[in-house]
């Protein structure tokens, strides 16, 4: 080693900053600086157009009388309500679509997923071209298709009675129901207590079996928490469960439960199309788990529904559950596809809001922050489910 | 492909004796290797016959095909007994070119030809080379002079007149060739060292793939024109293209980002060693192999974004789903819709199928 090893290295020109913390700088300043700039003039342009055309900017209209009607919601709503009512009733449709899509799309994609790896052949190859076929074809076309046959159905007069008191007819489906008041909501709020309760006994019963070895005995607790404890308030609050059927009346339908042609197609095209890419996940997910697995537990000789529930299932979700949360958001963000067909779910509303007051810029945020708000909900709750199932290593 | 067993039965499937007719070991190994499954086949077989019965019945049987131009009492007549194809011959060329001038209506078509034989080659392996961004660039010109005309001879014809399958096609294209490009910036940008370029990318990735597309579109038709200074507007066409290549290049990004994961660090620490710059190794060394990675995942996502131009229709662009509704305006063939939807659904179908059976290809190729 000579004594140049020694020399302190050259000054720079920043001290001990390199030529690449320059450079990494140097790009910064010039990307945020042309954000800034290009963001800077859409605003400038906005105010300058805004104030030619004297809109006013902010959430004010919010509260002013909306007009508008909506035909079919979960929530009262009369025109006479404000803005922000009609804009908080379109979040319960989108939502009412949304939930119940998603719960539907997982059975039935489950259950194709499932056919696609049986051992008979006609049945995989059924699954696969349902597949293909929706898999294929624009989500929008397929909602346009189901609206036009709905809209194709006989009158109400006229309609389909595949069972005793449902009906389908261009007015819709309409099914039985039971009329839910106050008791009724007392009743489910019990058993709803009662699952939480359930569940938090059942973890440390098993923390116990955790411990000492001896296995405990969980399901009297079921038994009490879930069903008898609600049963018991029934009795004492006096529940009816009486079944409303729905009757034909001159030209409509009284009693019972309607899901409006609109609503049904939307659901029908999101659940089937949504089901096709489910399929096909949980087709993944299973075939990811090892053929050796399946023979250990065979091996075993553990009964096969224990041995898909406790071995095959749980590795099988490491795979399946990350692809399933962006399916859910899909579905969630493709029922705004409902402007479409007129079934008025937040978009809808926010659309007819902006065309009635001008606010764009006002209706645009409240989808965006709806839907902003719905994609982080979705994504945390799948990320916490999912960081409980991933596998642990070291 | 393989038929996949279900699973804990297959084992016991596969030690059955391998004797007599093949046709009769095929059918009990596959449709009869119990009674359940015996059971299951009838069933199916029953509803799919019922089901093709009455497809056929309907779809060719009891059908029109043909009528005297535009008379619809043919299949009026049929009264929901049969399709009336009739309205295919009757509406296709609204269907296809939408309201582009009737005699000019080969412009069009070529430019659709043009546009299969450019996806045609770009599929082919052999010609992924730096040729293939030359031939882009050189067909999407000679697709934008065929369309607008007003050189060589040919007619103008405004942006306001196109329709149809043209501009499903170019919206997808389009779409692809600038947001392909934006995808790679902001996917580099989102695994950056750099603090700010880094939270811009996520901004934007995480801002765009929150939202529904319809909420882009909305923002496209309505928001723009406030956007800009007053007397400078441009054509609602456009306004589309860029909301979806501002879309397509969020979604790119994130295939692209899972590709350059995949690239082991290696390959970075031999470039660094190399001494090349930011941009050369990225464009000699990281890109191609993390582009290779996800090549399957890139053709899904082209594949998703094709049908998704279809929204369009919501803020009344005539793409190919719009044509379609808007053949059915027409108060003598209203009652048809379903068939012009079929129509149109096998037309999507088309091209997404090959895109799909490609990735499949593609797959199965890498894999070994």
């Amino acid at each position: 080693m000579t004594t140049d090893a020694r020399r302190p290295p050259p000054r720079r020109l920043f001290g001990t900053w390199g030529r690449r913390e320059l450079q990494g700088l140097f790009w910064q300043v010039l990307v945020v600086g042309i954000a800034v700039a290009v963001v800077g003039f859409l605003w400038s342009n906005t105010v300058t157009n805004l104030s030619a055309r004297r809109i006013t900017t902010g959430f004010a209209f919010l509260g002013r009388e909306a007009g508008m009607p909506i035909a079919d919601s979960l929530l009262a709503y009369n025109p006479r309500d404000t803005y922000l009512w009609a804009f908080i009733v379109g979040v319960a449709n989108t939502l009412r679509v949304a939930v119940i899509g998603i719960v539907l799309a997982t059975i039935l994609g489950t259950l194709i997923g499932i056919s696609r790896l049986s051992a008979n052949w006609l049945l995989s190859r059924l699954a696969a071209v349902y597949v293909e076929t929706l898999r294929d074809i624009p989500l929008l076309l397929q909602l346009l298709f189901w609206y036009v046959l709905m809209q194709a159905l006989p009158a109400a007069r006229a309609a389909w009675r595949p069972f005793e008191g449902v009906f389908l007819s261009n007015r819709g489906l309409i099914l039985p129901a039971i009329p839910v008041g106050t008791p009724q909501l007392w009743m489910l709020g019990t058993a709803v207590l009662g699952l939480v309760v359930f569940y938090a006994i059942r973890r440390w019963l098993i923390a116990q079996q955790m411990r000492d070895g001896r296995p405990r005995v969980t399901w009297p607790f079921a038994v009490g928490l879930i069903l008898a404890l609600p049963a018991t308030v029934s009795v004492l609050l006096g529940v009816s469960w009486t079944i409303e059927w729905p009757q034909l009346r001159g030209f409509n339908f009284v009693g019972g439960l309607t899901l409006a042609p609109e609503y049904f197609a939307l659901l029908i095209a999101l659940v089937t199309y949504t089901s096709a890419f489910i399929a096909e996940i949980v087709r993944s997910g299973i075939q990811s788990v090892p053929r050796g697995q399946w023979d250990a537990a065979n091996a075993l000789g553990l009964r096969r529904s224990f041995m898909l529930r406790q071995i095959i299932l749980p590795q099988a979700l490491r795979v399946i559950v990350p692809p399933m949360t962006s399916q859910y958001l899909n579905l969630t963000k493709n029922s705004s596809l409902a402007v479409a067909i007129g079934y008025q779910d937040v978009v809808s509303i926010a659309n007819t809001t902006l065309n009635q007051t001008g606010q764009a810029i006002e209706a645009i945020a409240l989808i965006m922050a709806v839907f902003l708000t719905i994609s982080l909900s979705i994504s945390f709750f799948m990320n916490w489910y999912n960081a409980r199932i991933a596998l642990v290593e070291r | 492909m393989t038929v996949i067993a279900d699973i804990p039965e297959a084992p016991r499937a596969a030690r059955r004796p391998q004797a007599g007719n093949p046709v009769l070991r095929w059918l009990r190994a596959n449709l009869f290797s119990s009674i359940p499954n015996g059971i299951l086949t009838v069933v199916l077989l029953a509803l799919l016959a019922k089901g093709i019965f009455s497809f056929v019945q309907w779809g060719i049987t009891n059908a029109v095909w043909l009528t005297p131009a535009t008379d619809s009492s043919a299949c009026r007549a049929l009264r929901g007994v049969g399709a009336c194809w009739a309205i295919i011959p009757e509406k296709y060329r609204f269907i296809l070119f939408g309201t582009y001038p009737f005699d000019e209506q080969w412009r069009p078509a070529l430019s659709v030809l043009l546009f299969i034989a450019l996806f045609y080659l770009s599929t082919r392996r052999a010609l992924w080379r730096r040729e293939l961004v030359f031939l882009w660039i050189g067909v999407l010109a000679l697709i934008s002079v065929l369309m607008w005309g007003g050189v060589l001879g040919l007619s103008f014809v405004s942006q306001d007149r196109w329709g149809g399958l043209p501009v499903t096609l170019i919206l997808a294209t389009f779409g692809l060739a600038f947001g392909f490009p934006l995808g790679i910036l902001v996917a580099l940008g989102r695994r950056s060292k750099l603090p700010a370029i880094r939270s811009l990318s996520v901004l934007y990735v995480e801002l765009i793939r929150g939202v529904p597309l319809v909420s882009l579109l909305f923002m496209a038709s309505v928001m723009f024109p406030l956007f800009m200074p007053s007397g400078f507007n441009i054509d609602k066409l456009l306004r589309a293209q860029i909301a979806i290549i501002l879309f397509a290049g969020a979604y790119l990004a994130e295939v692209i980002r899972g590709g350059l994961q995949a690239v082991p660090r290696g390959q970075y620490e031999a470039a660094d060693a190399l001494g090349l710059s930011y941009w050369r190794k990225n464009r000699l060394i990281i890109l191609p192999q993390a582009i290779r990675h996800v090549i399957p995942p890139l053709v899904n996502t082209f594949i998703a974004f094709f049908k998704d131009t279809s929204l369009v229709l919501i803020i009344g662009i005539f793409d190919l789903l719009t044509t379609a509704k808007t053949a059915i305006i027409d108060p003598a063939w209203q009652q048809f819709s379903v068939e012009v939807y079929i129509f149109v659904a096998a037309i999507y179908f088309v091209f997404c199928f090959a895109m799909s059976r490609y990735s499949r290809s593609l797959e199965a190729t890498s894999r070994r």
